[in-house]
């Protein structure tokens, strides 16, 4: 092979590839550090309310989640097809809200505490009585700082 | 001694690509958002009598029953006027004996200035959809956060995020988000 070739113009040499895994590799680390894994799979059915003023949470490991709404398919025939409270990753009652608090709180720093949200998230077509009663216990458990976890509404009422 | 060839190293490539494209699907890159609010701290069991009892005028009534109806201030309305009647209430601009009465008060930037004793009281039923809720406190903070934009914009003329900090705590001054949710009813509920 080589010796047909000798009499043609140079070729430019492949471009190396050998750092390209490398490269990967940093982008790889990156987004392993910058992401975080999704640790709780929702147990109930979702849809959020949709709202314009919205805030974003910025600090994600300050928040606790509170998921409300119907059990999701599989969990009906055990948990009903009422809406249920989800705290962590299992179904809980109203009275248990203060403990889940409680122990949000000691995973966190001292200073950190002030700076805690619970984010709601409530499916829309819940009733009002249980996120009354969510509200009455975070203001027992003196977590008042919330945010009605919404998307985006774009058109207007 | 002959040398032991080299292992391949081409595929490694491949591999961490896998590994990326893993990663990348599997994490959750969405970011909450939420409509923002602070619930008030558990009163105390000795309620203050002395403190004296709100004006009619200056209380703009929101009531929303079971069948997800909104009467406000006496008035069958829908969700889409809300957010006027907030505003026309905190504004009060011809000053209408039926509307909340101002108070004048020093405020930096602006000097002397009347701002409204108004407050927005929200009453909801236990039968009550969440999704209704959420869009009428979604209305009533955006007639206040529309306030706020405007004099931002007429006073700074600028809107009210690109302001400093002591001219955007002036103006939550002159408009406060006063929105008092008061113990919902027990109609509605079998």
């Amino acid at each position: 092979m080589e010796r047909f070739r000798k009499g043609k113009a140079k070729e430019l040499p492949a471009v190396s590839t050998a750092s390209l895994p490398d490269i990967v590799f940093i982008l790889l680390f990156f987004f392993m550090a910058v992401v975080k894994m999704r640790d709780v799979t929702v147990m109930v059915h979702q849809s959020l309310p949709q709202a314009t003023e919205l805030t974003k949470l910025e600090k994600k490991t300050l928040v606790s989640n509170i998921y409300v709404g119907v059990p999701q398919n599989q969990y009906i025939a055990v948990f009903g097809n009422e809406p249920r409270i989800q705290l962590n990753d299992k179904f809980a009652e109203v009275e248990d809200i203060v403990d889940f608090i409680v122990v949000e709180r000691q995973a966190r720093d001292e200073a950190e505490i002030p700076l805690m949200t619970t984010s709601l998230k409530i499916d829309e077509y819940t009733k009002m009585k249980i996120v009354q009663d969510i509200k009455q216990e975070l203001r027992r458990a003196s977590a008042l700082h919330i945010n009605y976890s919404s998307r985006k509404r774009l058109k207007n009422l | 001694m002959r040398k032991p060839p080299e292992i391949p190293s081409s595929s490694l490539a491949d591999i961490a690509f896998l590994l990326l494209i893993f990663f990348l699907t599997s994490a959750s890159m969405n970011t909450d958002m939420g409509l923002e609010r602070r619930l008030p701290p558990i009163a105390p069991d000795v309620e203050n009598k002395d403190t004296p009892p709100i004006k009619e005028r200056n209380v703009f009534i929101v009531l929303v029953n079971k069948d997800n109806q909104i009467l406000c201030e006496g008035q069958w309305i829908q969700i889409g006027e809300l957010r006027e009647k907030a505003k026309e209430f905190m504004e009060n601009p011809n000053d209408d004996p039926n509307l909340p009465e101002k108070k004048l008060k020093e405020v930096e930037f602006f000097g002397e200035i009347p701002i409204s004793e108004g407050v927005i009281s929200l009453q909801n039923d236990l039968g009550t959809q969440y999704g209704t809720y959420l869009a009428v406190q979604n209305e009533l903070v955006a007639a206040i956060n529309e306030l706020r934009n405007d004099l931002a914009k007429t006073k700074f003329g600028e809107p009210l995020e690109k302001l400093s900090k002591e001219k955007q705590d002036a103006i939550r001054d002159i408009y406060p988000q006063r929105i008092s949710e008061a113990e919902p009813k027990r109609v509605g509920v079998q």
